[in-house]
């Protein structure tokens, strides 16, 4: 483990000018150097191993373009998708790659280590606020890291129309690179958008993404957010979303992990204020020998807030998946509603789930449900679209496709609903997609 | 000749259902097979349409001349087959109208058709929705969920219409029926008969033979047929009951073991 932190002397000069950011590194660099990665002694890793990622060499990323140019990016956009777009090579801002141009006034997107080099006072009230206070060694490191990512302020009040895109372009040059953005996301009140932060690997090796974003809401302010983790599938990834919700704030927040031989999101949202809602879908497919991991946590911390939590997996071959859902309600959250569902669907004998749903709930007027459910195909639902002519191999694909539709669905954009339904037939059954099916 | 079974046994988790089944159907005509609770109709019905749990023990089963027992359910489909379900599935996220495109298209394949178009699709599911007096928004609600008996019913004949099968196997499509749902079913259904079309109507009561008025009236109790007949056999049955059947199918049983 100590290979990644090397190189963090050099990386520390970006902001040395800055006191407070160098106090954040610090203490981070500190927690890491005395907890490390962590280990499946640790309750919230039993399932996750991380030991392929800690014995690997690794080098940091640098800043150079590594190749991808204009084509690439082409060829990882969303067919459909009209998008403002920030591009990241390994984790550092590309501008010849991004196209802001049509940005509505106002709204801030830019390179968090330029903005730390010009105007670290704009980042001081949330950057590295916004996440728990205690965490474990991954989001350590991305913090004694901190260099480069996103920095998205949309101003109050104003409502971007067009979606927008934080593409994280990760390549896999041998010496595998351990890519670590950090961004931050700032919400102000009454402001509305869509954001999609994308992780996508552009070749077959490997390589670690250690991702943090940090996303404050303020007041009365709405965002539907996407991540959607496209890595190539031997690739490591870990991220951390980490969300503030403040009077009135709403969150829609699609989690969607398809990419990785072990992918790890750890998705925290604290209900701050009264009146805020969450809404967090998350949508896992793994097959080969994939593993991957979500672990969300809801934080009811005042009264009236809802949440409404909606994960699903679908999983083959040899591919475990561990969902671990966590629903905290404070003393003082009265009137908390907060529902929460895991369901599965393993494709294959040797697949495997680990669901965990766990509520604590230290209020007495709230109204909280959860439920998780671990299934195969149903044999008649089969036999009774074979009975209609179809093949077997399609007549699983549309049970398939029929069990992840409703959270697909639950995607407000439409190009990115299609492309899920792709993902999901190609990725699962190889085809190019249902409609060439049947 | 249709369908030709000859001295079919099967058996449902190791347990012999079909003893013995013997049964010519010709094309154009219309068969029914009654029975009491157990006897083994339902069990032929699957074992026609190939349900995988449904383990043939012993005899043969040719449908336009083929071993029908050797293809696959969506291969006897795709060769004309259809089962009525007794019990339609209810598949959630799946809408009707795509069951019946993905139906109508896999079959077109099979048979070495293009995909028909769009057009074309939309105007045959609309006329046979009307056949069975759907509403048309049942076509984009998902497959069988929620709808209630009759609806489902309504939903296989409607299915039944579109894919117009070789020979078609309605599995107690009357059971659960109010009077007014079963006319609208026969009238499907008579809407279909023709003479190139077989029917087999698996039914516990003689009430749908009212409307939908066999060639053959069969008689099953115990696994095997024991007793064939015309409409009037029907008629006999609702008047005196399954009691003498049974009777004599088990004298049979006790002197085919004696």
């Amino acid at each position: 483990m100590d290979s990644l932190l090397d190189g963090r002397a050099e990386l520390r000069l970006a902001a040395a000018g800055v006191g407070w950011v160098k106090k954040l590194r610090d203490s981070a660099a500190a927690s890491f150097a005395e907890h490390g990665l962590p280990s499946t002694r640790d309750e919230d890793w039993k399932y996750t191993n991380v030991k392929p990622i800690a014995k690997r060499q690794f080098r940091p990323a640098g800043s150079s373009d590594e190749g991808v140019n204009a084509a690439a990016v082409a060829g990882c956009a969303i067919e459909g998708l009209s998008c403002h777009r920030a591009v990241f090579v390994n984790g550092y801002f590309s501008p010849p790659l991004s196209d802001l141009s049509a940005l509505p006034p106002g709204v801030v997107l830019d390179s968090l280590a330029r903005t730390l080099a010009e105007r670290p006072q704009d980042l001081s009230a949330a950057l590295g606020r916004v996440m728990p206070a205690e965490s474990h060694g991954f989001t350590s490191l991305n913090t004694a890291y901190l260099t480069d990512g996103a920095y998205l302020r949309v101003p109050e009040g104003v409502v971007v129309e067009h979606p927008i895109e934080l593409l994280f372009i990760n390549t896999a040059i041998d010496p595998a690179p351990v890519v670590q953005p950090r961004n931050l996301i700032v919400m102000e009140p009454s402001s509305s958008a869509s954001v999609l932060e994308r992780y996508v690997g552009v070749g077959n090796g490997s390589y670690l993404t250690n991702a943090v974003t940090e996303l404050s809401v303020r007041a009365n302010a709405s965002i539907e957010h996407y991540k959607l983790q496209e890595e190539s599938v031997q690739a490591y990834h870990v991220g951390g979303l980490f969300i503030n919700l403040e009077r009135d704030a709403r969150v829609t927040s699609h989690n969607v992990a398809v990419g990785g031989a072990i992918a790890r999101t750890d998705l925290r949202a604290v209900l701050a204020a009264e009146g805020a809602h969450c809404e967090m879908n998350g949508l896992y497919l793994g097959n080969g020998r994939q593993h991957l991991d979500n672990h969300t946590q809801i934080d009811h911390a005042r009264p009236r807030c809802t949440s409404d939590e909606y994960y699903k997996g679908v999983l083959d071959d040899r591919a475990r998946a561990v969902f671990h859902g966590r629903i905290v309600v404070q003393q003082d959250a009265q009137q908390t509603d907060a529902q929460q569902q895991n369901r599965n669907l393993l494709l294959s004998p040797d697949a495997e789930i680990d669901t965990k749903p766990q509520l604590e709930i230290y209020a007495d007027d709230v109204k909280c449900s959860h439920g998780a459910t671990v299934g195969q195909l149903d044999s008649d639902s089969l036999f009774y679209l074979r009975s209609r002519a179809i093949d077997e191999r399609t007549a699983r694909l549309l049970l398939t496709y029929a069990f992840a539709n409703d959270v697909i669905g639950r995607c407000a954009l439409k190009p990115v609903r299609e492309r899920l339904e792709q993902t999901l037939t190609r990725k699962l059954f190889h085809a190019r997609d249902l409609e060439e099916l049947v | 000749m249709m369908l030709s079974i000859k001295n079919l046994h099967a058996s449902v988790d190791g347990k012999p259902i079909l003893r013995g089944i013997d049964l010519e159907v010709k094309a154009g005509e219309v068969h029914a097979i009654m029975g009491p609770n157990g006897s083994g109709k339902s069990t032929l019905a699957n074992v026609l349409a190939g349900r995988e749990n449904y383990e043939v023990t012993s005899g043969s089963v040719h449908y336009l001349g083929e071993n029908l027992l050797e293809l696959a359910t969506e291969e006897r489909a795709c060769k004309g087959i259809f089962l009525a379900f007794q019990y339609p599935v209810e598949i959630p996220g799946v809408s009707n109208i795509y069951l019946l495109k993905a139906a109508v298209n896999a079959r077109r394949k099979y048979q070495g058709l293009d995909e028909l178009p769009a057009v074309e699709f939309l105007k045959l599911v609309k006329e046979k929705v009307k056949l069975v007096e759907m509403k048309e928004e049942f076509l984009h609600r998902s497959v069988n969920e929620g709808f209630s008996g009759g609806e489902k019913k309504r939903n296989e004949i409607l299915q039944m219409a579109i894919l117009e099968p070789r020979l078609a196997i309605l599995d107690e499509t009357d059971s659960g029926l109010d009077i007014d749902a079963l006319k609208i079913v026969a009238k499907g259904v008579n809407t279909l008969r023709g003479p190139q079309r077989a029917m087999i109507l698996v039914t516990h009561y003689q009430r749908m033979l009212d409307y939908i008025v066999p060639d053959h009236v069969h008689v099953l109790a115990h696994g095997r047929v024991v007793k064939s007949g015309d409409k009037s056999l029907a008629l006999e049955l609702e008047e005196r009951g399954y009691g003498w059947i049974e009777q004599q199918a088990e004298e049979i049983a006790a002197a085919v073991t004696g």
